[in-house]
């Protein structure tokens, strides 16, 4: 698929007022609102454009599997350091567009920070260039970043470029056993410290924590933590990345973004806790008022990340946004959309 | 698309009027109105961009921003809001019909919290504050212009700033966690928050590095580092530029992100050294500033390791800080490096272009001949690491012609740092200055949606109007194509 045929196709779409549905590999279909229009299917304009190791950036066309950008930069050394998952196949579009992060996020920064320019086909079928491939870069308003976890509402991300970085040189795991508010209390009392920390997870009564680095660093660390250290812990955090560990099973599961040092909700179903502390997973049937309202309590926001569509076409997936702030987000779904044709609803139901 | 016209929205009230509606909204002590006590207003860090403004607001509370900003909008007068005026791209300049909205007295720092490592700090608390109250913790703000001990955050939120930190720490839009800003209406918005991933669009990107065009910053969270056990700067020299920027991309391909990787040429050096005594290497060509930071082990394996590599690229002397007042020594001179220049030569004048790293030397050589064009010089400071160059023009504003031809030198780095394949502003932002070079990044679209994004905000374009996006008008004037790495496009011009 050639970029001037995704340009026909939106156009084609904006004269016809016909929604389109944008699609890279489809792993995130049961994310984000109930899909509606017809699909503009996006894995086929695929293919690395450029690759600068040490220009530390790779520029890519959408439909790229993530797999086939990591392969080319692990030939040397480097990362998307985001840690973005390759479920099923996933593309290089969905995963700017999803903008959800891995288990590297905390140290290493969201999908959105590495992001440095994408090649947008905007609502209308105009091909729009933002940002580059420099790492600093402030003509213009930050519209790439604007992009990333927008979910295809501004526009098809026709090519996405994105900073790497160097693989660290050594990687330990360590596994602790403590309370869920014990775990909390203990990677905030971490992070403030100059630790290389690059990962934690606590699933059940058990935290594991990832130290990355220099050799010498993630030794002395790992001397300092004390816990018990695992030996292979690799699968681990490919499991957590992929989503493929227990904790992520359950049909309904709810990502509640908090504040890191936020206590324990007062809401049952507790399945992981990720990032820090900042990132917390539930599961069953919790009552979305209920769970969303003691989120924002503690400063944070609940999604319903996964759910059967019964729950999904009654629960809107993101928190709601107040009505200021709505109003501001269905103006810029103007600018980038007019006619309203891309991916509606999938954010949020009013535009 | 909105008409782009020069001049802003609506009627302008006559200035009486203004002032008398402000004295209803600002106690005396908050509003300035008196010729003498605007001048310190008319420019920011670029002083060859001046405007006095009509008045200037002082305001104590986000109550009075709000009036300010919402009796501004009814009578349709352009607010410009202003923290230090360290700016270096005409940002904070006044506008001729407008009021100035100055943010000083915001400069408390409501909250540090050592646990979840952030700041609550007013836009108006100068950057160097904010990591001197988290300093008992243990933390720091990572970003750190060098500017730092009078730039204030507000400013940093708006224009994206960078420091010499910026390589491995981030810039100003990765360690922003949440800003309170006021559209020109009046009205409040919380944009970002305490938790990662904020729900709707990606805001807070937006908002950071938009000049002051899309809302005035009323308060700022942001994320704070712990401070490493050690940092240690490795000082190289080399006998040839060429060489020292080829060492750059060598350090990186190494699979090193060093702390900090600054480089100065010659003239920059020698006007440095006699100011700062930081104990350069004034025969080298150009020398390499590399830190490295992390636990002592971290820091020894990884100097050891870039130590190899500087000697590979043929650096000739090398130098590790022993101390910690060592250290602060070597960067001294970096960080002085502007004002340094400033007692040299009558004036100065700063660019701030990106290119990608492998071209440095190319560009060095560019500059190189561009002096000898113009007959003026040049000292280079650069963010090497991120490929954001720093020349310093050296001109005589006193002296017929040479502004005009500082002003054409530095609009030629520009123009190559974009067919370079880099960007016109790396962190000191579009403000007035580069406003014509703009039409030469992008192409006539991506600046109709931008002013498209900015009307979504500020649809009477009041906020700092007439910065950081050209119209399109003004762009056919200046005659100038977009270039797109190399190729030519031909913007569409057939409205004119
Ligand atoms: C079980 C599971 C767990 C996951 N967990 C994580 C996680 O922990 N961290 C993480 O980082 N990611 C996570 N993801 C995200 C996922 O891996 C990425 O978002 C992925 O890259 C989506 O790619 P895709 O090609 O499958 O996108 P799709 O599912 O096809 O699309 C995702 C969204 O992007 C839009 N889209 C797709 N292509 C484009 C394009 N070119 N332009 C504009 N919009 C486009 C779609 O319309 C849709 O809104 C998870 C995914 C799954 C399935
Ligand atoms: C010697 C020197 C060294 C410098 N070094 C660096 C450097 O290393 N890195 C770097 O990035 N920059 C550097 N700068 C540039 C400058 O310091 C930064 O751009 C800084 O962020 C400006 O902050 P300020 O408070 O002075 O803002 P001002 O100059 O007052 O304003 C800058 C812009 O921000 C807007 N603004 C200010 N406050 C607000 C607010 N509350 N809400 C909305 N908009 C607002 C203004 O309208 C204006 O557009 C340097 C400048 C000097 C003079």
């Amino acid at each position: 698929m050639t970029l001037d045929e995704i340009v026909a196709a939106v156009r084609a779409a904006h004269a016809g007022h016909t929604p389109l549905r944008l699609r890279g590999a489809g792993s995130k279909d049961f994310y984000g609102g109930l899909l509606a229009g017809e699909v503009l299917d996006l894995s086929g304009h695929r293919g690395i454009v450029d690759y600068e190791p040490t220009e530390l950036y790779v520029t890519a066309k959408c439909g790229t599997p993530l797999t086939e950008i990591e392969a080319a930069l692990a030939e040397h050394g480097q990362m998307l350091a985001c840690e973005p998952p390759r479920f099923a196949g996933a593309t290089l579009g969905g995963c700017v567009a999803a903008g959800l992060s891995g288990p590297r996020r905390m140290q290493a920064g969201a999908v959105r920070d590495f992001v440095l320019g994408v090649k947008l086909v905007d609502g209308r079928g105009q091909v729009l260039n933002f940002g580059g491939q420099v790492m600093k870069n402030v003509a213009g308003y930050d519209v790439s970043r604007l992009i990333a976890g927008s979910l295809g509402t501004l526009g098809v991300i026709a090519e996405a470029t994105l900073k790497v970085l160097p693989k660290p040189v050594a990687e330990t795991t360590l596994e602790f056993a403590c309370a869920a508010d014990e775990a909390v209390r203990r990677l905030n009392d971490w992070g403030a410290q100059p630790l290389p920390v690059s990962a934690s997870f606590w699933h059940e009564g058990r935290l594991w924590l990832r130290l990355s680095g220099a050799a010498a660093a993630v030794d002395a660390a790992a001397r300092k933590l004390g816990g018990k250290a695992l030996a292979d812990a690799g699968c681990i955090w490919e499991d957590i990345r992929e989503q493929r560990h227990a904790a992520f099973v359950a049909p309904v599961l709810w990502r509640v973004a908090l504040p890191s040092t936020a206590p324990t909700l007062a809401v049952d179903g507790l399945q992981a806790i990720e990032w820090g502390g900042a990132l917390r997973w539930y599961a069953g049937e919790i009552d979305a008022a209920a769970i969303r309202a003691a989120a924002s309590a503690a400063g944070g926001h609940a999604t319903l990340y996964r759910a059967p569509e019964s729950l999904r076409c009654r629960v809107d997936p993101f928190t709601p946004l107040p009505p200021a702030l709505l109003a501001l987000h269905r103006r810029l779904k103007k600018v980038f959309d007019p006619a309203g044709i891309l991916n509606p609803g999938r954010l949020y139901a009013e535009f | 698309m909105p008409p782009m016209s020069r001049s802003v929205a609506g009627i302008q009230p006559d200035r009486a009027t203004l002032v008398r509606r402000l004295k209803n909204i600002l106690p005396v002590h908050c509003l300035l109105v008196e010729d003498e006590d605007l001048r310190p207003y008319e420019c920011d860090g670029l002083t060859a961009y001046r405007e006095m403004p009509l008045a200037v607001c002082l305001p104590e509370n986000e109550g009075q921003v709000v009036d300010v900003l919402r009796t501004c909008h009814q009578l349709g007068v352009p607010v410009v809001a202003r923290g230090a005026g360290t700016g270096l791209s005409g940002g904070a300049m006044p506008h001729a019909e407008g009021v100035v909205l100055s943010l000083a007295r915001f400069n408390r720092i409501l909250k540090v919290d050592r646990d979840s490592r952030t700041a609550v700090v007013q836009p108006g608390v100068r950057n160097l504050a904010v990591s001197e109250a988290a300093a008992p913790f243990g933390l720091y703000y990572a970003p750190d212009p060098s500017s730092q001990i009078a730039c204030t955050l507000g400013g940093n939120v708006a224009e994206n700033s960078g420091g010499v930190h910026c390589l491995k720490y981030g810039l100003t839009v990765h360690n922003v966690l949440r800003i309170r800003m006021v559209s020109i209406e009046g009205e409040i918005f919380e944009i970002g928050s305490g938790a990662p991933d904020a729900p709707g669009y990606d805001l807070l990107a937006l908002c950071i590095g938009s000049e002051g065009l899309l809302g005035v910053v009323t308060e700022v969270t942001v994320k704070l580092v712990p401070k490493p056990e050690l940092a240690q700067v490795v000082m190289a020299s080399f006998d040839d530029v060429a060489q020292a920027g080829d060492a750059v991309a060598a350090i990186i391909a190494a699979g090193i992100i060093p702390a900090g990787l600054e480089m100065m040429d010659k003239p920059a050096t020698a006007a440095v050294e006699p100011f700062v005594k930081a104990g350069y290497d004034l025969d080298a060509a150009a020398i390499l500033l590399c830190e490295s930071d992390g636990t002592p082990e971290e820091v020894a394996e990884e100097i050891a390791r870039v130590r190899a590599v500087l000697t590979g690229c043929g650096a000739r002397d090398l130098r590790v800080s022993q101390s910690e007042v060592e250290r602060l020594r070597f960067w001294a001179g970096r960080k002085a490096a502007f004002p340094a220049v400033g007692r040299i030569t009558p004036d100065y004048y700063c660019m701030d272009g990106t290119i990608p790293r492998k071209r440095l030397a190319e560009m060095l050589a560019a500059i190189a001949a561009m002096e000898t064009k113009y007959g003026l010089r040049c000292a280079n400071v650069f963010h090497a690491g991120d490929g954001n160059l720093h020349p310093l023009i050296m001109y005589d504003m006193s002296k017929p012609g040479d502004w005009e031809k500082a002003e054409a030198f530095g609009a030629e780095i520009l123009e190559l740092s974009v067919a370079l394949g880099g960007s016109i502003t790396g962190e000191h932002g579009v403000g007035i200055e580069k406003i014509n070079q703009m039409c030469v990044q992008y192409a006539t679209p991506e600046l109709e949606t931008f002013h498209a994004v900015k009307a979504a905000f500020d649809d009477k374009r009041l906020l700092n109007p007439e910065k950081a996006i050209p119209s399109l008008h003004r762009c056919a004037e200046y005659g100038r194509m977009h270039v797109h790495r190399g190729e030519l496009k031909f913007p569409d011009l057939e409205r004119f």
